[in-house]
């Protein structure tokens, strides 16, 4: 199967690859299920097809103490079952020969799959069996069955609805008896009410012989409804496993020196403060800690938004989530885990949430008009009718007719199936949606603010004055970078590959962490690193400098590289009129070139995460509706407060969790393609609105002038519903152009799930 | 006209029978992965899943 070739020449997220699990980390991250026999959840974003199905269970059932192994092809996930005798197999290492990246998914994830979903889909297959049975022994009813026929036809029909009702209707009773009990109302009050009284009156009306009955407008009302109700349900657990399938980046403990000089590997729980921790080159940082000893570079991109790594020896002072790259260092905990910089940011985002009004949806809007509307009319045409004719009984009928009638059917569906189907062109492309009232928000925004770090840049190095270099110079720097993996030797290296294509072999290769790399070739001795370290001089830029014998060869200067489609965002935000600006925790002088490069003259740099929540809550206060596009663990206050959030899949573990929107491709467009798609939506809601209003101006004179039959009603109400879902699948997805094949953007996942 | 009773109690058991198999099958599992299902049939050492 050509489509299954594993993509191994990924290099641009090696850097924030944690290292394989260890033994401890994955019975973490198992659960017991019995008999000695263990289960553990593995998430690999890059399984596309029955070929890889094939490949990593026969693979993986081959490892010693596997019992069994399945892939979930749709979940992306499989589920392995191990004897618990000695070490755990080696999972993740087996998978990455075979050519997959996989990560542990949390087992408190992993044990409860499909959450309520098999209830709502019991639910409408009860209501599904129930209103078709029921419409098809109505039917015999409209074609004309009449004495004790149509009443044995009647009551076969109540003996099918009643279950079906109580079963099926629960999630509708319950919704609106929480409503009611809290003082609001919300559409499932007059839906409760709507069904309740129609069966009321029909069990009334078919004891007397009469000739009505609504039972299959009440059944079917139910029927319609749960439809919309489970694909809003679909929807947002899709969004859920797809987000939490991506490899979390905090840590899920670390290795602890013990007194007696053994190493332990000990849950983030377990880590209080003085525990002697070991980080080795390429782990994050668990707690806030100190280094006791070591020298190493420090990427802080994730948690300030600083671009250039940082070099940090002995008695400095680490914040939990920053990622060591270069150097093992042993540290001190000085804080607990609830207690570190992260805990630190939850209490922002706390505070944050306190401050945001709740956000009611279209829906809820629309019903809090729409209820004491449908009522107050119910109402009117029973006083009108017991005026008139003064027969309660027809008077009644006529006030439960007007009820089943207006019950906002085509309603109840306008906003979810618009909302699924705009979820599923987003799902296309690659842009997960927390829920729908995440479209709404996104709908009626007027500024956008950006940060910087992992955002509008992708958090990856690039060598700026590549064309000033020497090409000899370059390859023989390439050769050194191979062996770090420093974001500036990674740099080099991708500058080598695209310029020259060469690289020199090294001998005697040595890295110094914190410092720079040695190695030997054709006798002489080579060095790439700081100045001070290649030359022996001290130099004031921070360029990484090659020497040979410490003689200067050539000196590479480093700027984070622009996210793809970052100008075109920027050109088609400025000209739907919507402004822009910049927070970011990097310095100046990076920060105002981004802001140059794209044009967006709004900027602010070395912003705390504090300053960062406030700018948002000021700008709300102006009355802006902010839509807030961020990584980092320092946005992750902002992304709370905005108006809508968005975040790359690379961002930390907060921030992705409580991002409205999650977009999975490298380029930023996407975020555009987001608000164009749910800026249609939207409209088409809103036309769906008038569809129903519309239906309603037509159906409620022939219902309170006490024609609608119940054959009328179902017609009515079928054909409303068709009409309201075939508007809601005329929304677009991305431009043909760009859409690509699915398969072939797989391999970016494994990229983007570091 | 009598046919009509014998009818109705057929229909409602065969529908009553596709409700029952429909959530049968929702809980043994078979909608667990649909993707996957449609790929496995292509491999000739398709086995029946141990897990629930």
């Amino acid at each position: 199967m050509t489509c299954c070739t594993p993509a191994t020449s990924m290099v641009s997220a090696d850097a924030f690859r944690p290292s394989t699990p260890s033994a401890e980390e994955f019975r973490l991250a198992s659960r017991s299920i019995g008999n000695g026999i263990l289960q553990t959840e593995i998430s690999v974003p890059t399984i596309h097809c029955g070929g890889c199905i094939n490949r990593i269970e026969r693979g993986l059932a081959r490892l010693d103490g596997v019992k069994d192994v399945r892939v979930n092809l749709s979940s992306k996930r499989l589920a392995l079952r191990w004897s618990d005798q000695g070490a755990p197999p080696d999972a993740i290492g087996a998978l990455k020969q075979l050519g997959y990246d996989g990560h542990l998914f949390d087992p408190s994830e992993a044990a409860k799959p499909g959450g309520d979903l098999p209830r709502m889909l019991r639910a409408l297959a009860v209501a599904a069996f129930a209103s078709m049975n029921i419409m098809s022994l109505s039917v015999s009813v409209w074609a004309g069955a009449e004495g004790s026929t149509r009443n044995m036809l009647h009551w076969i029909c109540a003996g099918i609805a009643l279950p079906a009702l109580l079963y099926a209707g629960r999630i509708f009773y319950q919704s609106a008896w929480r409503a009611l009990r809290h003082g609001q109302t919300n559409m499932d009050v007059p839906i409760s009410i709507g069904i309740a009284t129609a069966f009321a009156l029909s069990i009334y009306d078919t004891y007397h012989g009469y000739e009505h009955a609504y039972f299959d407008a009440a059944t079917s009302l139910v029927f319609f409804l749960l439809i919309g109700r489970t694909l809003d349900y679909v929807m947002r657990e899709r969004t859920r496993t797809a987000v939490k399938g991506l490899a979390q980046l905090s840590p899920r403990g670390a290795m602890a020196l013990r007194a007696d000089g053994e190493y332990e590997y000990l849950p983030l729980k377990a880590i209080t403060p003085g525990t002697r921790l070991l980080i080795t080159a390429g782990e994050r940082v668990p707690v806030d800690c100190k280094v006791e000893h070591g020298i190493s570079d420090i990427d802080y991109s994730l948690v300030t938004g600083e671009s250039a790594p940082r070099q940090v020896e002995a008695g400095a002072a680490l914040q939990a989530g920053i990622l060591n790259i270069t150097g093992s260092l042993t540290v001190i905990a000085t804080a607990l885990a609830e207690e570190s910089f992260l805990a630190e940011m939850i209490r922002l985002m706390e505070a944050a949430e306190l401050g945001k009004s709740a956000y009611r949806r279209i829906a809820d809007r629309a019903s809090r008009l729409y209820a004491p509307a449908v009522h107050l009319t119910s109402l009117l045409s029973f006083l009108g009718w017991m005026v008139i004719q003064g027969d309660v009984h027809q008077a009644t009928t006529i006030a439960i007719a007007v009820l089943i009638i207006t019950c906002p059917c085509a309603l109840g569906l306008a906003v979810p199936m618009v909302q699924v189907m705009a979820a599923r062109r987003l799902f296309e492309s690659r842009i997960m949606v927390k829920d729908g009232s995440a479209m709404e928000r996104l709908n009626d925004i007027d500024t956008v603010v950006f940060d910087k770090t992992g955002t509008l840049t992708l958090g990856q190095l690039q060598v700026t004055n590549i064309d000033l270099t020497d090409p000899d110079a370059l390859s023989m720097a390439a050769g050194l970078a191979a062996h770090s993996r420093h974001p500036n030797a990674k740099a080099i290296g991708e500058a080598a590959r695209v310029r020259t294509g060469t690289s020199h072999r090294f001998e005697a290769v040595r890295e110094y962490p914190g410092l720079g790399i040695q190695g030997i070739c054709q006798g002489k001795a080579y060095r790439l690193g700081r100045a001070l370290f290649a030359c022996g001089t001290e130099s004031a830029s921070p360029d990484t400098v090659l020497s040979c014998e410490g003689r200067p060869l050539a000196a590479f200067a480093f700027s984070d590289k622009l996210r793809p489609g970052a100008k075109e965002l920027v050109d088609k935000l400025r000209n739907a009129g919507i402004s822009m600006e910049i927070l970011s925790g990097d310095g100046i002088s990076a920060v105002r070139k981004i802001g140059l490069e794209l044009g967006i003259a709004d900027y602010t740099a070395g912003i705390l995460p504090g300053g960062k929540l406030e700018r948002i809550k000021a700008l709300s206060d102006q009355g802006r509706k902010v839509l807030m596009v961020g990584d980092g663990l320092n946005d992750a206050p902002a992304l709370m407060a905005a108006h809508v959030s968005m975040a790359p899949a690379s961002a930390a573990d907060v921030g992705r969790n409580n991002a409205d929107f999650v977009f999975l491709q490298d380029s930023l467009d996407t975020v555009f393609l987001a608000y164009r798609i749910s800026r249609d939506a939207g409209k088409l809601i809103r036309q769906n609105f008038i569809i129903a209003i519309g239906y309603n101006v037509i159906a409620l004179p022939v219902a309170i002038l006490g024609y609608a039959t119940p054959f009328v009603a179902a017609l009515a109400m079928s054909l409303s519903s068709i009409i309201v879902v075939a508007n809601a699948l005329r929304l677009k997805g991305e431009p043909m152009r760009g859409k690509a094949k699915p398969l072939s953007l797989e391999p970016k996942l494994e990229q983007l799930a570091v | 006209m009598k046919d009509f009773f014998y009818l109705i109690p057929i229909s409602l058991a065969l529908g009553l029978a596709g409700l029952v198999l429909f959530l049968w099958s929702l809980k043994n599992g078979q909608y667990e992965d649909l993707d996957g299902a449609s790929e496995r049939i292509l491999y000739d050492d398709d086995r029946p899943s141990q897990l629930e």
